[in-house]
């Protein structure tokens, strides 16, 4: 089990560095959103890997799942969320102003 | 009672940001009101905060009364008082701009925003828990990609864009860098933490020294050090001119929060070892050539303030670096005259560009601007405190930092150069803005004309002027300002300080709420849970020695909350 979920992080952020260094808005997004299950997948395994476990202290139970990362990785899949959702509209909003969805700046855009 | 002031700076604006929101949606003058009202009260909080913290050890503010590790903290100490009080003033100087310059009718929110962005601000100076800070980091990020595109349009929706793509992915590595951290001593209590990787044995010390390593990369790119400082001009550039100003202190957060994890948690003395200082010093000294060349290189005006503010954070960083009292107190001095300074030229900038019309900050043949004198001078003011030049606060930072660093001769050439390079960079891009225009003959319908926007330049100059009148005062009291950085200093290289404030006395207030709170259950497992695990702290097992029934490695503390 430790080396499916190990794999399983280390693909999902191959995959999610390679999106996000693409040139057009899409695969970024979706990029970002495999770094963000990468990320969660990890801070879940955080607390050791553990089957049918209770994560609550409870009389007469001796062995526990750890608690907190499972209530780490729920803020953590909120928060990824709602970014996830404001970097489609900010993405929407450029593409609509700019007519492309390239992810890169032309020198006028740049400032120059 | 004083205690409750603690988490004052983080509620009073996310009280208030709803309530511009949603209450005062549509009226731009009671919005207004509400904002700088708030910002007056961030302020004097802010000074009655210092003043608290000055007098005494750290003060902690624990949320819902959960002990610590269990509860989230906040902790006030010299550090996030002097860094609320800088967010503060900056606060309200950028609101007072906003108004005058009329940017805050350009698009919905800004004043809402504003609130919501110094509440992530003051919370993650306060908070004394790793995943909070995580938290803390994330509104004030949300809040600025709001601030950011705020009045909209194709360069800054575009650059916007990157910004958040950048950060996103700097939130994912910070999330990596705590899960690691967390897996190896089960705790995110910063105080905690500092306690329990001192105790972590040498040889085990790979795995939270990846930890360290990861996040000194996510700091290093919200400071906009170098190799991840490439998402700062372009989105510096193209952000409305007071939110760049306030931009000024988002990467003093970054800055905030090397210093607080690598004094307190990975101490130079510590486990880790000398890996910070390792990274930092060549990773600060890139950074301030970088930005002092790119000064020299850049072809906006924007552009030239945003690489000064790259090369103030490499100056800074190079004091923060040696990890000594001397250099961090001088460091201190300069991060609060650099924050200052930066958002007084972008302001500045956004004067120019205000009135420059169709040229925009080019830096190219244009004609002369209205108040044009009034403007120069501003400039030439703010250009030589960024440069570092006397009278002003930027040369005694550096003079500062000089003295403190005093034989490592290379680093000393890096600064002096690179101050050169600023001064002929800032030279450059004043006299083509400034005294070229007067070579410019526009025809009278094409000479620029200032916003239509502007509800009163006057306010929006006095809010200028004030930033730069900070760095006259920081100028002219240096003795006592430095001698209260000294202390700051001095407090934040004896970690014990701030772990004691946090952990200590945890038993005797169990026991009091025991007393109190007997008939409750729920509370009482609690607080027997906590006095065993002090009983393991105060008895001297090594914390990696007990193992519990739930592990299923050795060699690693079990998480806390499992006892």
């Amino acid at each position: 089990m430790e080396l499916l979920v190990a794999s399983a992080i280390g693909v999902l952020t191959a995959a999610g560095i390679y999106m996000i260094l693409r040139l057009r808005s899409f695969p970024v997004v979706v990029g970002m959103s495999l770094l963000s299950y990468a990320v969660n997948v990890f801070l879940f395994a955080t607390g050791r890997l553990v089957i049918n476990q209770p994560p609550i202290l409870r009389d007469g139970v001796t062995s526990y799942t750890d608690p907190i990362p499972q209530a780490l990785v729920l803020t953590a899949i909120v928060i990824s969320f709602g970014m996830t959702a404001v970097v489609v509209m900010l993405a929407l909003g450029a593409f609509i102003e700019a007519s492309n969805d390239r992810i890169d700046l032309d020198g006028e855009e740049d400032g120059q | 009672m004083m205690d409750h002031w603690i988490i004052a700076p983080v509620v009073i604006p996310a009280m208030l940001a709803p309530l511009i929101v949603l209450w005062m949606r549509y009226d731009l003058v009671t919005q207004r009101v509400a904002s700088i009202l708030g910002m007056s009260v961030l302020l004097v909080l802010a000074i009655v905060l210092m003043v608290s913290a000055s007098m005494g050890p750290p003060e902690v503010y624990r949320l819902g009364n959960w002990e610590p590790p269990y509860g989230i903290v906040l902790v006030l100490d010299r550090l996030s008082a002097l860094m609320l009080l800088l967010t503060s003033i900056l606060g309200l100087v950028i609101v007072l701009y906003a108004i005058g310059s009329g940017w805050d009718k350009r698009g919905w929110h800004f004043h809402s925003l504003m609130q919501f962005q110094m509440m992530g601000i003051n919370g993650a100076f306060l908070t004394g828990d790793a995943f909070n800070l995580f938290v803390f980091f994330e509104v004030l990020l949300i809040a600025s990609y709001g601030l950011m595109i705020h009045g909209g349009g194709r360069a800054r929706l575009k650059s916007g864009v990157q910004y958040v793509v950048y950060n996103l992915a700097g939130s994912t590595l910070f999330l990596f860098a705590l899960g690691t951290i967390y897996a190896v001593a089960g705790t995110l209590n910063m105080a905690d933490l500092a306690v329990k990787v001192a105790q972590m044995p040498a040889d085990q010390s790979a795995l939270i020294k990846v930890g360290a390593a990861l996040l000194m990369l996510v700091f290093a790119v919200k400071a906009a050090l170098v190799p991840f400082q490439f998402w700062l001009p372009a989105t510096y550039t193209n952000a409305p001119g007071p939110v760049a100003a306030l931009f000024a202190i988002m990467t003093k957060v970054g800055v905030y929060a090397i210093v607080r994890v690598y004094t307190l948690i990975f101490p130079i003395t510590g486990t880790t070892g000398t890996l910070a200082h390792d990274i930092l010093l060549p990773a600060a000294m890139v950074t301030l050539v970088i930005g002092m060349v790119g000064i020299l290189g850049a072809r906006s005006l924007g552009r030239v303030v945003a690489y000064s503010v790259i090369g103030s954070v490499g100056t800074m960083m190079l004091a923060f670096a040696q990890f000594t009292q001397g250099a961090t107190s001088a460091g201190l001095y300069y991060m609060v005259h650099s924050t200052l300074v930066a958002a007084a030229l972008f302001l500045i900038a956004d004067l120019v560009r205000e009135r420059r019309g169709r040229w925009g900050l080019a830096l190219t043949d244009a004609p002369k601007i209205a108040q044009h004198g009034l403007i120069a001078a501003l400039f030439f003011a703010g250009a030589i405190a960024m440069a570092g030049m006397p009278p002003l606060s930027g040369f005694l930072g550096k003079l500062m930092i000089l003295d403190a660093t005093r034989g490592q001769w290379g680093l000393w050439a890096v600064v002096l150069i690179t101050s050169l390079i600023a001064i002929v960079g800032f030279g450059r891009a004043g006299s083509q803005v400034f005294w070229r225009s007067y070579a410019v003959e526009a025809e009278e319908d094409e000479r620029p004309q200032p916003s239509k926007d502007a509800s009163s330049p006057a306010l929006a100059f006095t809010a200028t002027g004030i930033l730069l009148a900070g760095s006259v005062a920081l100028t002219v009291l240096a003795g006592p300002a430095s001698t209260w950085l000294q202390a700051t200093s001095a407090q934040l290289f004896t970690p014990v300080q701030y772990t004691d404030a946090v952990l200590a006395g945890a038993e005797a207030r169990a026991q009091e709420a025991a007393r109190i709170g007997a008939h409750d259950h729920g509370h009482m497992e609690v607080i027997e849970e906590m006095r065993s695990e002090d009983g393991h702290a105060t008895d001297g097992t090594a914390t990696d020695g007990h193992t519990t029934d739930t592990q299923t490695e050795t060699g690693h503390d079990a998480p806390a909350a499992t006892h």
